[in-house]
């Protein structure tokens, strides 16, 4: 957590002996509070002083990135408890567990289903991020089954095994690929540390006692392994809730540095309905990692969709650029529809458009991304802000009508458009799964 | 070092609304449903109580059902078909302990039933069904005032959670719903400062803050969810904080949204990618109601049995440790 300028001055030598350019060391420690100036200006600060400035300086929970290449992503260097205070800022990874005892046949099955996870919603890819890999058995079988993991997918990899001698080798395999190692306890940890460090990869913690945990956590971080995920290992949903929301309380309001790390969280439950609801709960309540089992594009795809929600900046709806978008072959004589720039509302609507196959135009109007009804509330959807964009975007030029379909909810605002711009106005749907039929009718 | 853990105590809570009113109370239900209560955030049991759990209401209509999904019309069967048959089946068999019915039959574009009419199928159904009522209306504001007042007559003393009051129009249903002893649902569109307007409109008129459940206007996942996911979040912040006229009990119309959604409705034939729909809408209904119960929902209104089932499952096991 950032130190205020008081608190600053009291780490301070306090002798105002002006070597660092200020005339005061209280003068010197405003600058630092504000970073404008580096502390090696102060050649008199004490070694403990420096620790607890660099600590202050670095976010309360740490970025982990895991993987390398196109598909590594980070998380952690969260700042806030809700979202609505700033934002959520890296997306939970959501990976899938595969047991090692299944045969070759079988996992090759589930990889190619992993690999047809991807969606797109409202403009952006929607993915998965992570394969774990679980050892039941012998080293030598984990080897063999990583090898076949790593021949059909590109992300990042968990190795799920407490066996040193299953996860050295394994480590060779991907050396340099930034894995995530499952997981470290109190029996195991000098030893996996090592790995970590030697292998550069990120290290899970585990232990149901977060007193325990954090201890744990420490001792880890001393002997050099710093890239951590913390995880409490198997509880009921809300008593899950409750770790999650400490160690994140800890971590932001604390400064408790032995919780300063993203979480993992294994979801084991066999009934997809109920892993679905499980996970849903973790993606919202500040897990950084999701482990789970079921691979069904129905499941994924809703709970990837619940992680861009949750993760979507609240001070910024996600927008698209405002213009005049063709839809098939748009021509001459093609229907005009209106709608405003927020991502959801144009892609409800392109979505109808190329259900109905009519080549059509979308007139996206600059709203600054607010949605048809909030627009027009906050008069960001009025006849003067359709006709700057018919003009700037040259529309009728492009037409031999003047025709133009409003959406339903802002029918009220036709009659003036109309007696302003010259333009044709017919009333659309109210809701887009209407659009098809009415194109049908109109065309 | 011990860890110090960091407990949260609030100074206000959220207020209780007792939905049903049995014999003892002057009504005829075999139980009633209490919503609210909390004295913090969700499931954070180890520094708040949670005296009541999220309440399930299952959806039924006047009439049967029009634009819902085969796969979600399929899962409820041919009851759909027969109002009254679809709300027994919903108590006997999905064991409902509250039922919401829309009185869609009377809307303009659906029959148009008269609000005579209208009261006496409450009536019936009151008969017909001993658990707690949640009554709404068509969705067109002007028939609503007339169906509205009549319904809660006909439901007098049975204390029925009754909506939507909205800030422009609520005057006319306050008035009933006093008369006949019942509850409220202030309507809001996804705006704190109005929810909280409404609510001080509606208790000035003397219905107590108790008897008012906020419904903040949510969006199905994928369709804005994350917007009133936050205000429900913001809204409960400040009712712990001690603002009471936040601190109302809040109503998700999740069956609502969701069977709309693209996602929840289209079939695996014009979208592989997806997985087949059967599943698919199910999902989507029970982590829409998921993400809303984490953010403080009290009572969902849902409508497909298999999301019921399971969201209720996943209510059980929250509250496991509560006790
Ligand atoms: S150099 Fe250090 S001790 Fe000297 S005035 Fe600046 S801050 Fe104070």
């Amino acid at each position: 957590m950032a130190l205020s300028g008081l608190d600053i001055y009291k780490l301070l030598p306090k002798t105002n002996c002006r070597e660092c350019g200020f005339a005061t060391c209280l003068a010197f420690a405003m600058q630092l509070a504000k970073k404008s100036v580096s502390l090696e200006k102060c050649p008199y600060v004490s070694e403990e002083a420096k620790k607890i400035l660099e600590a202050s300086s670095q976010p309360p929970i740490k970025l982990i990135t895991l993987g390398t290449g196109e598909t590594k992503f980070d998380v952690g260097n969260e700042a806030v408890m809700f979202r609505h205070e700033e934002k959520f800022h890296h997306e939970c990874g959501i990976g899938f567990i595969i047991e090692d005892n299944l045969k070759d046949a079988e996992i090759k099955v589930l990889l190619n289903k992993i690999n047809q996870l991807s969606f797109e919603r409202v403009g952006l890819q929607l993915n998965v991020n992570l394969v774990a890999l679980k050892q039941n058995g012998q080293a030598g079988r984990f080897i063999e089954a990583l090898k076949l993991v790593l021949s059909s997918t590109s992300l990042p990899l968990v190795l799920m095994s407490d066996n040193v001698a299953a996860l050295r080798p394994a480590l060779e395999l991907i050396r340099d690929k930034k894995p995530l190692i499952y997981q470290a306890n109190k029996n195991n940890f000098s030893e996996l540390a090592k790995l970590a460090i030697e292998f550069k990869a990120v290290l899970v913690v585990q232990d149901t006692d977060l007193d325990v945990l954090s201890g744990l956590a420490q001792e880890i971080n001393k002997l050099g392994a710093v890239d951590l995920l913390l995880d409490t290992g198997k509880k009921s949903i809300s008593e899950k809730i409750w770790d999650l929301t400490q160690i994140r309380r800890l971590a932001l309001k604390k400064s408790n540095r032995s919780f300063g790390y993203p979480t993992i969280v294994i979801v084991e439950e066999n009934d997809p309905y109920e892993e679905a609801v499980e996970v849903a709960t973790y993606i919202s309540k500040y897990a950084g990692v999701i482990l789970m089992k079921g691979i069904e594009a129905w499941e994924s795809l809703s709970l990837l969709t619940l992680r861009q929600n949750i993760y979507t900046d609240p001070q910024k709806p996600l927008q698209i650029e405002p213009k005049l978008y063709p839809v098939g072959q748009a021509g001459k004589s093609s229907p005009v529809l209106v709608t405003t720039n927020f991502s959801l509302s144009y892609y409800t609507v392109l979505s109808e458009v190329e259900a109905s196959k009519i080549p059509s135009y979308i007139l996206s109007v600059d709203t600054e991304g607010m949605s048809v009804l909030t627009a027009w509330a906050a008069e960001k959807f009025t006849p003067g802000k359709i006709s700057d964009s018919l003009n700037q975007f040259g529309v009728a030029d492009m037409l031999s009508h003047k025709n133009l379909i409003m959406p339903g909810y802002v029918a009220m605002i036709s009659g003036e458009f109309e007696d302003t711009s010259g333009w044709k106005i017919t009333v659309g749907p109210k809701e887009s799964a209407g659009l098809p039929s009415f194109l049908k009718n109109v065309s | 070092m011990a860890t110090q853990l960091m407990i949260e105590k609030w100074l206000g809570n959220v207020s209780t609304t007792t939905i049903g009113a049995t014999k003892a109370e002057g009504g005829t239900r075999a139980n009633v449903v209490k919503i609210g209560g909390e004295q913090g955030l969700p499931f954070l049991f180890q520094e708040a109580a949670m005296p009541n759990k999220p309440v399930i209401a299952f959806e039924v209509w006047d009439i049967p059902p029009v634009d819902w999904p085969d796969e979600l019309v399929k899962s409820l069967g041919s009851v759909v078909n027969d109002p009254f048959a679809w709300a027994e089946k919903c108590v006997s068999e999905y064991k409902a302990k509250i039922l919401c019915v829309r009185m869609q039959g009377a809307h303009p574009d659906f029959g148009n039933k008269s609000a005579d009419d209208s009261a006496k199928f409450i009536s019936q159904l009151l008969k017909k069904v001993s658990v707690p009522l949640i009554i709404v209306g068509s969705g067109d504001d002007q028939k609503d005032s007339q169906v509205l007042p009549l319904c809660c007559e006909a439901a007098k003393s049975e204390r029925c959670l009754v909506g939507s009051a909205v800030q422009e129009n609520y005057k006319t249903l306050v008035g009933a719903v006093l008369a006949d002893g019942h509850n409220i649902i202030a309507e809001s569109p996804i705006d704190i400062n109005i929810a909280k307007q409404l609510n001080i409109l509606i208790s000035d008129m003397g219905l107590s803050l108790d008897r008012i459940v906020i419904n903040p206007t949510i969006g199905a996942l994928g369709y804005g969810l994350e917007y009133a996911y936050s205000i429900m979040e913001r809204a409960r912040l400040a009712a712990l904080a001690g603002d009471k006229t936040v601190g109302s009990p809040f109503i998700c119309f999740v069956g609502q949204e969701t069977w709309r959604t693209k996602e929840a409705m289209i079939s695996q034939k014009e979208f592989p990618a997806w997985g087949p729909e059967a599943q698919r809408g199910v999902a989507w209904e029970i982590v829409t109601a998921a993400a809303l119960i984490q953010a403080g929902a009290d009572l969902l209104v849902m409508r497909h049995p298999k999301a019921v089932e399971k969201v209720n499952k996943y209510i059980g096991s929250l509250m496991e440790s509560s006790l």
